[in-house]
């Protein structure tokens, strides 16, 4: 595949991790751990897995998965407004395929669907506003989920609801944003990161500016990363670079899609139909100031919690789960106690190990349990 | 031979609607118009035999193909009906013939049940009946016995065929899931993914046209080609729901083996690549109708895969990887970048990713 395959060469992996390894011999190391990276998003740790990258890095870097699966943040007392929703007779209930496994506290979209719940599966916000048209009588309802990648696009199917006049669609808006989060891990007592690779698609919208407090402020640096494997690798080099000369800055290593200022027809219709909520509670990471979006009171009329009755109840995550300091990096995946016994893709109890992206999913789809059970 | 001898000649009922309902499954004068008129026409080639509650075999036939009787069933609910490279009818015949002849049997006959859906055409019925007796006849078995209902409308989807198939297994052919040895070779006999890319697009919500075509085929005759010029091979299966890297892991637990395969040499469309790339699927675990996996003694390596390649639904054979001792159950794949994954089973369906 042109554009794809130039990215996944071998010959070019050979030499970046040669690069790589003579980089990291002549860096001054942690004397008791390996160096930290976290990678944000979730398509990295997908990509990291896919291609096997972890066995082909150095034993002195070591990658932390972090919080940019907008799935697996999801949390239970969402997943059953969702159900809740879903469950009135007249509602077809729109998702990305991924979220429909994801465990709320009684039951997941799956089984609700199981149970007689009209859920539907698309790919995009405007496949649900084309139920909407096609079925005038029931009431659509789009779950609206991710971070900045996603939310232009729910904003302008709101906008093209608005300029067709269809009435029987709605967002259950979801939406979360990413600065936030990665202020709230940088802020966590417990945290040991060295650098970070950025999410490429969150800022292919939002640009590389809204990053510049990690390095300014908590002096870290970071590579808004593409999501190839050369990409992953070549990030990786450039932030051990960083660290090497002492520099905490936000590069871009991304520049084919990311540019600096983002999309600004994106922004625009970002911030013409969101407006921030006080806080959001994210699954693993508690309620986090300012990390969620909800739909302005300019467009009530497509807003699932103003049409519906939502229950709106905080659930409590599992408290075996440790979601949250594998989030944090704090803990591995494998460390977690319930890892692969009662936490295991098919009864996934933590939202890490639902959507492929989920750092415990990856591990457990890709590098199995027993080789990390056994590694403790 | 002659199954169920044509004792006397009987009259056959025709349609005179254009729609089936729940008449049809009412055991009366209806059924029997509409078992006659579009079953028993496609699946009687020669004079009709009176319909008998069930098929008749002459045991001595049966034993001139082997010394074992192989029975197996499978049951179809593909939607949608018609897709490009195939249809339900043929799927039903094909899945059902591959699945004796993976087993080293010489496929027979088969039976064919069907549910239907009330409000259901009669002509989409022809069409799938038609193409159920097109399969079966280039395939060379026979469709003997059948059973027809249907259902109000809700209780099905459209319509749902389930095939059973006889076959007899060769003399001396023993091939077992659980007999792959260290430094065995695994081979496929093409391009994996097609069949499930092609249903994924068919049914049109992902609004991606391709030219992805089902790959569904019956393979006996590949089969028979490969056992014969490779005796020694210890385990054929084919590779349908849950894909390659299902049986490929069915294999590592069965024989307590690893098998590392080779991303480079694994045959995948560059279609279906693309098609899997733009909505995070993983083509590994695309359903096939037309593939099998093959593990083969070292030794015999080179005589199956010309086999494989001498036959038309061969052609694109090749060597994907090789049995180890390794891990027990493990199945790996060497990455075209250089590194090692985890090819695990698959946890439910394989759900798009959002990003």
């Amino acid at each position: 595949m042109k554009y794809l395959d130039e990215f996944r060469d071998r010959q070019k992996a050979g030499i970046l991790i040669k690069e790589i390894e003579a980089l990291v011999s002549t860096m001054t190391l942690p004397a008791d751990r390996p160096l930290y990276l976290m990678e944000v998003c979730g398509g990295h740790t997908h990509s990291i897995f896919r291609y096997g990258l972890e066995g082909m890095l150095p034993k002195e870097i070591e990658l932390i998965h972090g919080p940019g699966c907008p799935v697996c943040v999801l949390p239970m007392g969402r997943v059953d407004d969702c159900v809740s929703i879903a469950e009135n007779a007249n509602v077809i209930f729109a998702t990305f395929g991924d979220a429909m496994r994801v465990p709320g506290s009684k039951k997941s979209l799956l089984q609700a669907r199981a149970e007689g719940a009209d859920v539907r599966m698309v790919y995009s916000p405007m496949d649900a506003l084309a139920l909407a048209r096609n079925n005038g009588h029931r009431e659509v309802v789009f779950f609206g989920l991710g971070f900045e990648t996603t939310m232009p696009s729910t904003a302008l199917t709101i906008l093209q609801a608005e300029a067709e006049g269809i009435q029987n669609f709605s967002v259950f808006c979801n939406h979360i944003t990413i600065v936030p989060t990665i202020k709230a891990i940088l802020d966590s007592p417990d945290l040991q990161l060295d650098g970070f690779l950025g999410p490429g698609h969150v800022s292919m919208v939002i640009g590389t500016a809204p990053y510049e407090f990690i390095a300014n402020f908590y002096n870290k640096p970071m590579v808004v990363a593409g999501f190839e494997p050369l990409d992953i690798l070549q990030s990786i080099w450039m932030v051990l670079k960083q660290i090497k000369e002492g520099r905490a800055e936000i590069e871009n290593q991304y520049a084919r899609v990311v540019p600096q200022d983002g999309n600004a027809a994106a922004l625009r219709a970002v911030s013409r139909v969101y407006e921030l909520r006080e806080f959001f509670e994210w699954r693993g990471l508690g309620s986090i100031d300012h990390s969620g979006v909800r739909l302005r009171g300019e467009y009530k009329q497509f807003d699932a919690e103003r049409k519906f009755v939502i229950p709106n109840l905080k659930i409590a995550d599992p408290k075996s789960c440790q979601c949250g300091e594998v989030l944090k990096g704090v803990i591995k995946p494998w460390q977690c106690k319930v890892f692969g016994s009662a936490c295991t893709p098919e009864t996934p109890l933590g939202a890490l190990m639902v959507s492929s992206e989920g750092a415990c999913a990856a591990y457990y789809q890709y590098g199995g349990v027993k080789r990390y059970k056994e590694a403790v | 031979m002659n199954v169920a001898p044509s004792i006397r000649a009987r009259g056959l009922g025709k349609l005179s609607v254009d729609t089936v309902t729940l008449a049809h499954g009412g055991g009366g004068k209806a059924m029997k118009d509409l078992i006659d008129d579009v079953f028993v026409t496609a699946f009687e080639h020669h004079a009709p035999a009176p319909l008998e509650d069930q098929a008749r075999f002459d045991l001595a036939e049966l034993v001139s193909h082997g010394d074992r009787l192989a029975f197996t069933t499978d049951s179809f609910v593909v939607d949608p009906l018609f897709f490009p490279g195939g249809d339900i009818g043929e799927l039903a015949v094909c899945g059902t013939v591959n699945d004796l002849a993976v087993g080293g049997a010489v496929p027979l006959y088969l039976s064919c049940a069907v549910i239907v859906e009330e409000g259901m055409s009669v002509d989409v019925l022809r069409r799938v009946a038609r193409s159920m007796a097109k399969t079966a006849a280039d395939a060379g078995v026979q469709i003997v016995t059948g059973d027809t209902k249907v259902v109000q409308r809700g209780a099905c989807d459209k319509l749902f065929i389930t095939t059973s198939g006889v076959g007899v297994i060769r003399q001396g052919l023993s091939l077992g899931v659980d007999t792959a040895r260290p430094g065995d070779v695994v081979l496929v006999n093409g391009l994996l993914g097609d069949h499930g890319a092609a249903i994924l697009c068919a049914r049109g919500d992902m609004a991606l046209d391709t030219m992805i075509e089902s790959d569904c085929a019956c393979l006996h005759g590949l089969i028979e080609a490969l056992l014969t010029s490779a005796p020694g091979v210890r385990f054929v299966r084919d590779a349908t729901r849950g894909g390659l890297a299902t049986v490929l892991n069915e294999i590592a637990e069965a024989s307590q083996i690893s098998i590392e395969i080779d991303e480079a040499a694994t045959p995948i469309r560059e279609q279906v690549k693309a098609f899997c790339e733009i909505l995070g699927l993983d083509p590994l675990y695309l359903a096939n109708e037309g593939k099998i996996v093959v593990v083969a003694p070292p030794e015999q390596a080179d005589a199956a895969l010309a086999a494989m390649r001498g036959h038309p639904l061969g052609a694109g054979a090749t060597i994907i990887g090789r049995v180890h001792q390794g891990e027990s159950g493990r199945v790996t794949m060497r990455t075209v970048f250089g590194g090692r994954r985890i090819v695990d089973m698959l946890v439910g369906e394989q759900l798009p990713r959002i990003c």
